[in-house]
């Protein structure tokens, strides 16, 4: 026998049918299945803000001097910055607060804006976030502004449409605009306004911020978490086990857990409140009396444990729960002022959002 | 009737201890004869037996995966028992043992036997692992005795554990006395709701629900109690994706007590950590989760010492829109046919020296061994004649576009991998050519 070496498979003797033909001896023809396309994504928008993470610390103080410019302009040349420019507000949560700061942001730089909540539309239909995001996008939007009830939804919609995306909150996730409006609260408590235009590694050092309360829930404690130590700033969360699991500690550097509300409050420079997301307990048990009585700041304790600390909350307040009103509304309190500067970093990263080219090139994921 | 000479390949089959340059005869849809190279050229002239050339590949008995979801009956839109059976000739595998979380649940001699017909076109053999209980909903046993008889192979709620102690202990003795292995999907659901990836800092940052190691270990513990206490030889556990260190730690001890517990690990489990799921990656999201390095490794170490018994894929075909939704909301799974040979290949044998005969063991003589596939996973003479003919060096890049399922979720695609499928062949028929 010839060894045949041009061909894998040959007969020997020749087939008397040709070699196309040869499949009919097996069982069954190999089917093929219709080709669907591939996962379309497109690359993240760099104009997008969706997580701290991704947050560097130069890029911090453009987004801060920006804040500046912008809230230091003339109402009449602002309102030329993003004249006519298409900003949508898709809102799958209510939410007063973040809603309202984004779209009065938008407005006094003269953009339009669309609100798309998830009652009174066809989301309510079943209408995928990527439909969803496309639509909104053939419909000339250039900016969505997402709040979402799940975690990475933000990413979801940057890859389907392209657009900068600036999430205003996914589920249990981030809330990256809140850490940049609370930094920025910060900086000016502790600095004055002329600090707060940029920041370095060591803008925070030696500092302490305790957030407290209900972490495992909170997407402002992650994003303050993984933001502050970027500028040299210690988080101490602290919180009783069922709201603050042992692992959130390897968060990111900078970042331990302190049980004792006093013991944390003692080492406190800035100390953030709060709110227990009882809508998001699901199936936890919490003792909200006992709660109360070990993690609610009250006049006194914060007098006793910490006399000169900045207190924040992101709100909503539950007064009376976690806070007392005589602190809420307090001399060391920045609540009202937190509201202030989230107006001026949402001029700031809607700017950044419509000023920032796309990448110029899809670059193709690929991996080894 | 046709024969086919498989002249010049190095042949490695485990079952018979044979790993050297072999010639292979296929007649009838069986072995015919194995002998030194060239000794069978007269036989195969005789019988005018087409000849496939093997210079340069490894010819090993057919793949055997004892994890598939073929969505038939019921979720076709998935994929059918066609396009997953083509898949997994793609892959190098000649039999695929098919879960029962098919629409409707398979829970009945009937469609067992409907998934074997002709009519489903299937390339490869299927062989249905049945359901454990009826309509899997963990209430009340189905009837073993009758699901054999028409041919399946063991029993599984697979897609959710069997969690009542009390019904995997009966599910444990009829499966003994039927002659069938139980197959476990470990998971403690009581730990494990809304969680969608592996539980820990991970999980934490990105604010997902996590699974925990225990959730999965503490179910192998509970069911190796029961095997202990059920006292019968023939019982047979088999764990199926064991996922973490703590339950393969558990299985060793239960081996070490003489017990007959079983696990099988998929490929996507000793290739990715949760690091994976990266910007929630729904690609990522499978269950059991991905764990993290330390689980991944003690993995690896199970498949080199032998404490692991097979590898299985737990291919889970997704359509492309159920797939592209929020993370917390896109199903669990991934493909795994097409890709498991080249995963194993590069993880298993190019980076931690597994020899290719120990790579073959645990992707075919082992599986079949597990569920009694007579006659698979072997090259013995006599045996079924699934081969797979693959270069073990020759390197390809896995495209999910041209994927022969009918889905494309799959975390691979784009993968440069070791073990180009050349042809493969199920009971004497060649169903897959990769050069063609
Ligand atoms: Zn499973």
């Amino acid at each position: 026998m010839k060894k045949k070496s041009a061909s894998l498979r040959t007969a020997q003797p020749r087939p008397q049918r040709a070699r196309g033909a040869s499949s009919k001896t097996t069982r069954a023809s190999v089917p093929t299945a219709p080709h669907a396309l591939p996962l379309h994504k497109a690359p993240i928008h760099p104009g997008s803000i969706l997580s701290s993470t991704q947050l560097t610390v130069e890029g911090v103080s453009k987004i801060l001097a920006l804040a500046s410019d912008l809230e230091s302009e003339a109402v009449r040349t602002r309102e030329l910055r993003l004249h006519k420019r298409r900003v949508s507000l898709l809102f799958y949560e209510s939410s007063t607060r973040t809603r309202t700061s984004f779209e009065l942001a938008a407005k006094s730089l003269g953009a339009d804006t669309v609100l798309v909540s998830a009652l009174s539309s066809s989301i309510e239909k079943g209408e995928s976030l990527k439909d969803t995001g496309i639509t909104l996008r053939s419909l000339g939007a250039e900016c969505i502004i997402l709040r979402h009830p799940s975690s990475g939804a933000p990413y979801l919609l940057a890859q389907a449409t392209g657009l900068p995306i600036l999430n205003a909150g996914d589920g249990i996730h981030e809330h990256p605009s809140q850490a940049l409006l609370d930094l920025r609260t910060i900086l000016y408590r502790c600095f004055g306004a002329k600090q707060a235009r940029s920041v370095t590694e060591k803008s925070l050092r030696g500092m302490t911020i305790a957030i407290v309360g209900d972490i495992f829930h909170s997407r402002v404690a992650r994003s303050n978490a993984l933001l502050l130590p970027k500028l040299g700033a210690r988080v101490l969360f602290c919180g009783p086990q069922p709201l603050l699991p042992e692992h959130a500690a390897d968060i990111g550097p900078g970042v331990s857990i302190e049980r004792d509300f006093d013991r944390a409050l003692q080492q406190a420079d800035v100390v953030m409140m709060l709110r227990v997301q009882q809508e998001r307990l699901s199936g936890l048990q919490l003792d909200l009396e006992n709660y109360t009585r070990r993690y609610q700041l009250d006049a006194a304790r914060l007098a006793a444990q910490a006399p000169r600390a900045l207190v924040l909350h992101p709100g909503p307040i539950i007064r009376g729960m976690e806070i007392t009103s005589e602190v809420a509304d307090g001399p060391q309190s920045a609540i009202e002022e937190q509201v202030h500067h989230g107006l001026a970093i949402r001029m700031a990263l809607l700017t950044r959002a419509l000023e920032t080219p796309a990448t110029p090139s899809a670059r193709k994921k690929t991996r080894r | 009737m046709s024969s086919i000479l498989i002249r010049g390949g190095h042949l490695i089959d485990p079952a018979s201890n044979l790993d050297a340059r072999r010639d292979l005869l296929l007649s009838a849809g069986r072995v015919a004869a194995v002998d030194a190279p060239g000794k069978l050229d007269a036989l195969a002239a005789r019988e005018h037996a087409e000849i496939l050339n093997a210079k340069g590949l490894i010819v090993a008995p057919g793949l055997v995966d004892i994890h598939v979801h073929l969505r038939e009956p019921g979720q076709s839109h998935k994929e059918t028992i066609a396009t997953g059976t083509a898949a997994a000739a793609a892959g190098g595998f000649t039999s695929v043992c098919a879960m029962p979380n098919t629409t409707p649940v398979n829970d009945s001699a009937e469609t067992t036997r409907w998934m074997q017909s002709p009519d489903r076109g299937a390339v490869v053999r299927v062989f249905p692992i049945a359901a454990a209980t009826r309509g899997s909903l963990g209430e009340a046993i189905t009837e073993y005795g009758a699901l054999k008889a028409a041919g399946a192979v063991a029993v599984s709620d697979d897609g959710k554990p069997i969690l009542h102690d009390a019904i995997m202990h009966q599910s444990l003795a009829a499966a003994a006395r039927a002659g069938l292995p139980v197959i476990q999907h470990a998971e403690d659901t009581r730990q494990t709701q809304g969680a969608t990836m592996n539980a820990g800092a991970m999980a934490f940052r990105l604010g997902l629900r996590g699974m925990p190691a225990e959730a999965e270990s503490g179910i192998v513990e509970r069911d190796i109690q029961l095997l202990a206490g059920l006292q019968d030889s023939r019982a047979h556990l088999h764990i199926a994706h064991l996922s973490t260190a703590k339950a393969l730690e558990a299985v060793r001890r239960a081996n070490r007590n003489g017990l007959r517990v079983t696990c099988e690990v998929a490929p996507h489990h000793f290739a990715l950590t949760e690091e994976a799921v990266g910007q929630y990656d729904s690609h990522a999201r499978m269950n059991p989760p991905l764990r993290v390095q330390s689980d991944r490794a003690a993995l690896i170490q199970g498949l080199l010492d032998g404490s692991v018994d097979a590898i299985a894929t737990d291919h889970a075909p997704h359509c492309v829109h159920e797939k592209e939704q929020e993370f917390e909301r896109t199903p669990n799974g991934v493909l795994g046919l097409e890709t498991a040979l080249g995963l194993a290949l590069q993880v298993l044998h190019q980076k931690h020296s597994l020899p290719l005969s120990r790579v073959i063991a645990l992707l075919s003589t082992q599986p079949a061994q597990l569920l009694h596939l007579t006659g698979r996973g072997s090259l013995a003479v006599g045996s079924f004649a699934d081969v797979v003919l693959f270069d073990a060096t020759a390197t390809w890049t896995y495209c999910a576009a041209a994927s022969k399922s009918k889905s494309r979720n799959t975390p691979f695609d784009g993968w440069t991998l070791p073990g180009k499928v050349h042809t493969t062949l199920s009971e004497g028929h060649v169903v897959y050519e990769g050069n063609s």
